[in-house]
This record gives structure tokens, sequence and C-alpha cells, in this order.
């Protein structure tokens, strides 16, 4: 058996009864599965550094092509026609204006309601809190044509709250900040109330604060599953300069259609997947502990 | 549960809770019993009468052959995706345990597909393995093997599971990775003292204490299979070829939404309600004994 080295030398310890060619068949089993992860959004960038006519000989090469400025300019800046005459550019403004509204405005309901359930006692209480608890089994997909018809009849569609609104009311999230709420000790309550807070007060000055790491954890999963949203803009969005970006991409390809522009199609490919990766690999240590705890 | 020190107002709570309250019942509620009520009445072609038809609707959804075979269709798109989802993240997952070295990069680049929308990961798929342009769909055909995942029905199917557990890996491999770490490591390396080889000791320590997170896993797969593919169906098959790939929801927002076959459409969604309802109970009831909900 090889000897064990100390830890933080960078290099593999091994634990009782592991060996050293085990440790790299674990290596090289993680770098295949690694090539296996990475390698569709690896070479839908390479395909967006070519030109068309080189993604329409395949195969592909395997590296980037020289026509990086070109395709991502003309996609984001000139592609007028490509996508219904509406450039990259709106389609992220409103993918984004979607992600961010559903976060924050899931984060900000959810923390209310949580807040009422929690540090207050009234009729109906735990009445309002099954009614919230039981949206979770009425998902978007179990209700669509009558959930078409509010939005008709309010006259949403084609309208960023149209977009949001209807996606904000949240079971998940209540129930975390629930959770959380409740491991608050009731001390805490009885101070601030004796140094005369309000209920205000106690929960801009002493709850939010507390909440902080938990609306990070859930900042960054509720954004992506704002960005990701597919059924909803589907139905609620029929002009192309109100859609999002991912609904734009499934309307540009046709593997019919001789005209498919290939090459501005995988450039927005890239837009549409490169923001949701940057927050959650930037925000990697909320994100792991946020999906662990909310289990979503 | 100790009594709480709350707030003596009477009013304020309400306000807190308003927002959320109005768009449930706004966007939830009234949709979902509208949804009950329609699957229960007839229209008639023209949409000018209905009439009350208790459960006819739901009848005539059951014996239909193209509804029954919509739900083999789901069951084997699910069962695919679940398994080989969770199959290659426990791989992974136990793979990063041993290693020290690069543990944090594994990680970070394991977790891109989260990311990436069900639909654009279909879209992906698509790119790579469609029978015209697509890079790997020409290796196959050299190394070949018969592949149009347009016409074959077969193939299609295995591109939906591709992209659709390709997209899920993630999140297994994350959840997986949490359980192995909650394992004390004085378990294994007392077996390993005992002479348990590396195999020995995943199937008779690791995977047993790994149960609750593989069946809370496996919940969650197959409801994110159910519901949350429809993109992918939407994006790379429309359903196709003939209706190889319908898939339930798929059914139902075709039906509804495209087809206008509002009594069959209603049922249908009803139906998957139930199966909603029966799927959250067992996520929950398995939930309850981690986390205190009281």
């Amino acid at each position: 058996m090889a000897e064990p080295k100390a830890p933080g030398s960078g290099h593999d310890k091994l634990m009782i009864g592991q060996s050293a060619a085990s440790i790299y068949v674990a290596h090289a089993i993680l770098i295949l599965g690694l090539v296996i992860v990475a390698f569709p959004i690896y070479y839908t960038f390479v395909a967006s550094t070519q030109t068309l006519q080189t993604i329409l000989r395949p195969p592909l090469p395997l590296v980037p092509g020289g026509e990086f400025w070109n395709n991502y300019a003309e996609a984001l800046f000139g592609g007028a026609g490509r996508l219904g005459g509406v450039g990259a550019g709106t389609l992220l403004l409103n993918t984004t204006v979607m992600a961010l509204g559903i976060a924050v405005g899931k984060i900000m309901i959810s923390i209310l309601s949580a807040y009422a359930i929690v540090f207050f006692r009234f009729p109906f209480r735990m009445a309002i809190f099954w009614l919230i608890f039981i949206t979770l089994m009425l998902p978007v997909e179990v209700r669509i044509l009558p959930t078409y018809k509010v939005m008709v009849d309010l006259g949403l569609i084609d309208t960023y709250a149209g977009l949001i609104i209807p996606l904000i009311a949240s079971a998940t999230a209540t129930l975390l900040f629930r959770q959380f709420f409740m491991t608050i000790p009731g001390e805490l309550v009885e101070a601030a109330r004796v140094d005369g807070a309000g209920p205000w007060r106690f929960f801009f000055d002493i709850l939010l604060p507390l909440s902080r790491t938990n609306i990070a954890a859930l900042f960054v999963i509720l954004f992506i599953y704002g960005w990701t949203q597919y059924l909803w803009p589907l139905l609620v969005t029929n002009r192309n300069d109100m859609t999002t970006i991912v609904i734009a991409l499934k309307k540009m390809v046709s593997f019919a259609d001789a005209d498919t522009q290939w090459h501005l199609v995988m450039v927005t490919a890239i837009l549409a997947i490169v923001p949701p990766i940057l927050v959650v690999v930037l925000m990697q240590r909320w994100f792991v502990r946020g999906l662990v705890d909310t289990e979503k | 549960m100790t009594p709480r020190v709350v707030f003596p107002n009477r009013v304020l709570p309400y306000l807190l809770v308003a927002p959320q309250l109005a768009i449930t019942l706004v966007f939830f509620y009234w949709p979902a019993a509208q949804a009950l009520y329609q699957s229960m009445l007839k229209e008639d072609p023209f949409g000018l009468k209905s009439k009350f038809v208790w459960f006819d609707n739901f009848k005539k959804v059951l014996a239909d052959p193209n509804y029954l075979h919509s739900i083999k269709v789901t069951v084997v798109f699910s069962v695919a995706t679940a398994a080989v989802a969770m199959i290659a993240a426990l791989l992974l997952a136990v793979m990063a345990e041993k290693v020290v070295r690069s543990k944090g990069l594994y990680r970070t680049l394991l977790i891109w597909p989260y990311a990436v929308a069900p639909a654009i990961a279909g879209m992906l798929f698509l790119f790579l393995f469609n029978p015209s342009i697509g890079s790997l769909a020409i290796l196959l055909r050299k190394m070949g093997i018969a592949w149009d995942p347009v016409l074959n029905g077969t193939d299609a199917m295995i591109l939906l599971v591709a992209a659709a557990s390709w997209k899920q890996i993630s999140y297994n491999f994350l959840f997986f990775v949490a359980g192995l770490q909650a394992i004390p490591k004085t378990l294994i390396e007392a077996a390993a003292i005992d002479g348990a080889k590396e195999v020995k000791r995943f199937w008779t320590i690791v995977f047993p204490l790994l149960a609750p997170t593989t069946f809370f896993l496996l919940v969650i797969n197959t409801t994110y299979a159910f519901f949350d593919t429809f993109g992918i169906v939407h994006a790379v098959t429309g359903g196709g070829p003939g209706k190889a790939t319908e898939t339930l929801v798929y059914k139902v927002y075709n039906d509804g939404f495209v087809n206008l076959i509002l009594g069959s459409s209603a049922a249908q969604s009803v139906i998957l309600m139930i199966i909603v309802i029966a799927l959250t109970a067992i996520q929950f009831r398995y939930v309850e004994r981690k986390v205190h909900y009281g």
C-alpha cells in the first residue's frame, strides 16, 4: 500500500483499505463523466464560432473557428429578421427580467407570509398555511387551459407581469423560511419587544439580517427556476419581442428547414446557457447549501 | 414545540399573507377548480352548449388507446431517465468522495447542466444527434448503427432520455455527495480493517446507508421526468414520430391547447393532479422523518 501523505499537501490521501490504483480509476471515471457532461455545451460553443457552411458539412471540428466576433455581433446587434425581427439582446433582457422578477418576488411574498405564520397568532392561521402548502400539488401542467383563460381575462398575455406574477406563489420558499424562523429563540423576540421594537422593526433589524444566507441560497435556485421556464412563457407570450430566449431558440430551430441560420442558433444557445451557469458557479457555496436545504 | 413568543397585532398578519394568498387563489385554486368542473362537462362541437356528464370524460379518456399508450410512454421515459441519471450520478459521487485532488474542480464542472433549461438540453442533444447535420449521428452511422431519431420512435425515445438524464445528473450528484458525506468514515474504516474489499464495502455499508437519499431522489426524479421535461419533448420531438414520445403532460397540452378537446384535456389534467398529489404525499412522508415542519 502506498504511504499516506499528509493532508493538505495537495495530493490524494489514501484511506485505510484504499489502493493508489483505485484513486487513478476514480480520476479516470470522473474525467470521463466531465467529458460527457461538458461536451454538449463545449461543442455548441465550437459551433457558435463557425460559419454556416462549416456547420452544414459535419462532422464539425473539435476546436473553435474564427467567426466568434462576426457571429456574436450579428446575433446581438445585427440579426434583424433572424429571430422574427428580434435581436438576442431583447430576448436576454426579457429572460433576465422574468428570472429576477420571479426570484425577488417569490422571496418577498414567501418571507412575509412565513413571518406572519410563525410570529403572529390569528384566526385561520393554519388554514392559510395549508392553502399555501397544497399549491405544491398544483403545478401549471395540471391546470394549463383554465390558467390561460385567467391570463386572457386579466389582460396579462404578452406582459412582464403575466410572465412573473402567477409564478411567484411558492410553497417551497414559504416552508423553508417557516422552518428557519422556528429555530429563532423566543427570547430574541421578547428582548426586542422589551426594548420597544414593533413587528416591522423586528423584521427589518433582526429577522432579515439573520435570513441573509437563506435568501442568497434561495435566490440562486429561484433565478435558475425562472430562467429555465418553458411551458409558462410558451403559453402567455405570442409576440416575439416579449418572449424568453429559451422559447425563441425553439422557434428558430427547424431541422427540416434549409434556411435555419445554424451559426446564429448556436450563438443564441450559448447566450441562453451562460448567464445561469455563471450564477450557479459564482454563487456555488449558497447554491449547494440551498439545494440540499430546500430539497427542491 | 414550546409556545412561541408572538406579536399581538390583529390586522397586520392578514396583510402579510395577503399577497401570497391572493396569487394562490387567483392563479392556483380558481383554475384548478375550473379544471375539475370542466372535466365533468361535455361541450357540443361548436362550443355553444355544455352538459354536465359526471365521469363520462374520465371513462372515455381511460378507455382511449392513445391515452393508454401515452401512459406507457411516460412510464418508460420516467423509469429510464431516473435510472440513468441516478446510476451515473451515484457512480460519479462515489468517485468524487474518494479523491482529494481537484475535488472542487470536478464539482464545479459537474453542476453546469443544472443551470441549462431542459428544452435547451434537448436542443443541444438534437444538434449533436440529428441525422442531417449531427456530428455524433454521423459517428454512429460510421460505426454501422442505423440511427434516426426523426423517423424511428425508439431512437427518439433514447435521445429524449439521454437529454433528460444529462440535465438531471448535477442535481443527483450533489445529493449523493451530501448523503455520502453523512456516512461516518469510522464505519468504513472498521470494515476495511476487517478485510472487506472496496466493492463489498460499498454494497454492504455505503449503499444501505444511502437508502434515504436514494429513495428521496427516486421520487424527485420521477416528478421531474413526469412534469419538468415537457420542454424537452416539445422542443425535440413534438411527441413524434407518430406518437412514440407523447408523454402525459405533452398530451394534455396538445389535446387542450392545440386540438381544443376541452373535456378530455380537463379530465387528463385531473388525472395528472392525482398523480402529483400521490408523489407529493410520498415525498413528504419521507421528508417528515428528517425535517420537522411541526
